[in-house]
């Protein structure tokens, strides 16, 4: 960026913050500063999240942090498939339909209680996603797209045409949880954990390979390793996560039924990873605790609440297309300047 | 006798609907998924223009596809544009479109059956034993009249025979100085009049409903898919093998299973064949 100032051009320069410089290596421990640095953002993450339950004083509102927490597990799927992996996933809700399905028909014809049911469901969504989404993933461009898109309108009509898993109605009497701390505090925990999980495995081999699977498959492909195989990996994460999400919510409900698959499902996390910052895997989370409360709020306005979201989603891909979380890692680990040309 | 007619009938009402689809992205490589919200509001702004303006039908129906082309061109030159290249941030930006566009009608009201449009000529006509109406026998002389016409513009027509080279090679075409820009404002355009051009025929046969809008945008992407993303001919093919297939099935299966043999014959092709039956992407560059 070049720009005229009097008789010479000027530029914007950006470096790394010296504390940043510093904490690089082993120097991350050599004093307070560089400790707080890199821990306090961190910790204010964990400890406002630990927090968040007991700051809200209503019920109703304490149920919404439970489900903004679930919305927030299927956009750590999607930023990690979408910007990691390079796999986009428009059907969030195919995940939580397929979990929540899954667990409520545990509970119900087994009689499993949840705790047995939501890892079971988590696990069996998982394969049962991988499996359905197969034929999508040896192909490139925009087949795993349309395939995402698809599942959750065509299985939502097939439901409510053949009439099965208790149609248009839904599985009823889901059983609940034991305790109501453990509801509200279990899912924050495997927020976190997912967080923080997902953060250390992109930055394992792993994730290496991940990233090689986005950028140039062609050059994986050339290593020796199955792109296919590398892809259903990362979709049996992103679609476990999304299927502990739904067993999850059916638990809180008490009940499964066809609006699992309801398109709030597959616009929320997009739109959250879209304006809290894509490739951050903290963006899409606090997108989500701060777009789930404004939708529970716009709820008395029907469906004016998608047209929100996904007017605000366009401006935001059109203009911004960074998100808040990227610009304050930058302004967090960089400084600018102008300098002479 | 009658799967045989309303298969074609069928066939016709899949090609319609998909032909604009495979048009947007045979020449820019863009999936439309506002595909199903453009076929949806061209509905919408008949309805609203016979009677809220009290307009002739034929008046009606011109100036909702022309306003449809300039919403097409529109969406590209305002939206579009600015997310060219980007492949993800192209299919959320079309998503997310075509879901404000629907969740919007569907909130301003326009719910329940009683929207409905009137057909072109009322009563019906006997072949071969099997009462016919008028309105479908329309939607095959439509699909007919636009297929031809498709072939016919894209093969003699100086702007056709452009769209023609963008789709072949885009940057052939952009050395030989075809506007890349204006090619695809030019593709969303004709690509939302046909999208419209479908809603048109096939609307009078049922009511107008925001659910239309997702089952168009699944249906045109299975017939797309099989026929080949990007491919006129392979799409017109696939209409008619998806349309006498559910067809068919309906006959002898279940009537509930025509939705669940577009999405099989979506998954059967993206293991047998996934460049469909005329793709343009050869296997080797496809299949990873």
């Amino acid at each position: 960026m070049a720009k005229q100032i009097g008789t010479f051009e000027k530029r914007k320069e950006r470096l790394d913050r010296g504390i940043k410089v510093r904490t690089e290596g082993i120097y991350a421990v050599s004093s307070w500063q560089e400790v707080t640095y890199l821990v306090l953002p961190r910790l204010i993450l964990i400890v406002g999240l630990l927090l968040l339950p007991l700051l809200i004083p209503s019920l109703y509102w304490k149920r919404v942090i439970s489900i903004a927490a679930i919305y927030a597990l299927l956009a750590l799927g999607f930023d990690f498939l979408a910007h990691f992996v390079g796999l986009v996933s428009l059907g969030g809700a195919f995940f939580i339909g397929v979990g929540g399905y899954t667990a409520a028909l545990l509970n119900k014809s087994l009689g499993l209680p949840p705790a047995l049911t939501i890892p079971m469901a988590t696990i069996g969504g998982a394969i049962i996603c991988t499996i359905l989404l197969l034929p999508a993933l040896p192909l490139r461009g925009v087949y795993f797209a349309i395939v995402t898109l698809m599942y959750p309108l065509a299985l939502m009509r097939i439901i409510e045409a053949l009439n099965i898993f208790g149609g248009t109605d839904g599985i009823l009497g889901v059983a609940g949880f034991p305790n109501r701390w453990i509801e509200q505090y279990l899912i924050i925990l495997i927020v976190i954990f997912a967080l923080f999980g997902l953060r250390r495995l992109v930055n394992e081999d792993i994730g290496l390979v991940f990233r090689g699977v986005k950028d140039n498959d062609q050059a994986v492909r050339a290593s020796g390793l199955s792109i296919t195989l590398y892809k259903a990996i990362a979709v049996f994460i992103a679609s476990g996560l999304g299927s502990l999400g739904g067993a999850y919510l059916s638990h809180i409900y008490m009940w499964s039924g066809i609006s699992q698959f309801a398109l709030d499902f597959s616009v929320i996390p997009i739109a959250a990873t879209v304006i809290g910052g894509g490739g951050t895997l903290v963006g899409p989370l606090l997108g989500c605790f701060f777009l789930v409360p404004i939708s529970e709020w716009l709820r008395e306005f029907g469906t004016l609440r998608i047209v929100f979201y996904s007017v605000i989603l366009m401006a935001f891909i059109m203009f911004r297309s960074e998100g808040v979380m990227v610009y304050a890692q930058r302004k967090y680990h960089q400084f600018q300047r102008w300098v002479k040309v | 006798m009658v799967i045989l007619i309303y298969g074609i009938i069928n066939s016709f009402s899949l090609a319609l609907m998909a032909i604009g689809f495979t048009l947007v992205y045979g020449i820019c490589r863009l999936p439309n998924f506002a595909h199903g919200a453009l076929y949806v509001i061209t509905g919408f702004l008949v309805w609203s223009l016979i009677h809220l303006l009290k307009l002739n039908y034929v008046i009606s129906i011109l100036l909702a596809l022309v306003i449809m082309g300039l919403v097409g061109a529109a969406i590209y030159r305002f939206v579009l544009i600015r997310v060219r290249g980007m492949a993800t941030s192209e299919i959320i930006a079309t998503y997310a479109l075509g879901l404000a566009i629907l969740e919007f009608l569907r909130w301003g009201g326009f719910k329940g059956m009683t929207y409905t449009l009137p057909v072109f000529i009322e009563g019906s006509v006997n072949i071969g034993g099997i009462p016919v109406d008028f309105q479908r026998i329309i939607v095959i002389g439509i699909g007919i009249i636009v297929v031809s016409f498709m072939w016919l513009f894209t093969h003699f027509n100086k702007t056709g025979l452009a769209l023609r080279g963008m789709a072949q090679d885009e940057h052939a075409a952009m050395m030989l100085g075809i506007d890349s820009d204006w090619m695809a404002v030019i593709a969303m355009a004709m690509g939302s009049i046909l999208a419209g051009l479908s809603a048109i025929a096939l609307l009078p046969l049922g009511n107008i409903v925001v659910e239309a809008g997702y089952n168009v945008l699944i249906l045109s992407i299975a017939v797309c898919i099989v026929g080949g993303l990007g491919s006129w001919v392979g799409a017109i093919l696939a209409a008619f093998m998806i349309g006498f297939l559910q067809i068919i099935t309906v006959a002898y299966i279940q009537s509930h299973f025509h939705m669940v043999v577009a999405l099989l014959a979506i998954i059967v092709t993206l293991i047998l064949r996934p460049s469909g039956l005329f793709g343009r992407q050869k296997e080797l560059e496809e299949r990873v």
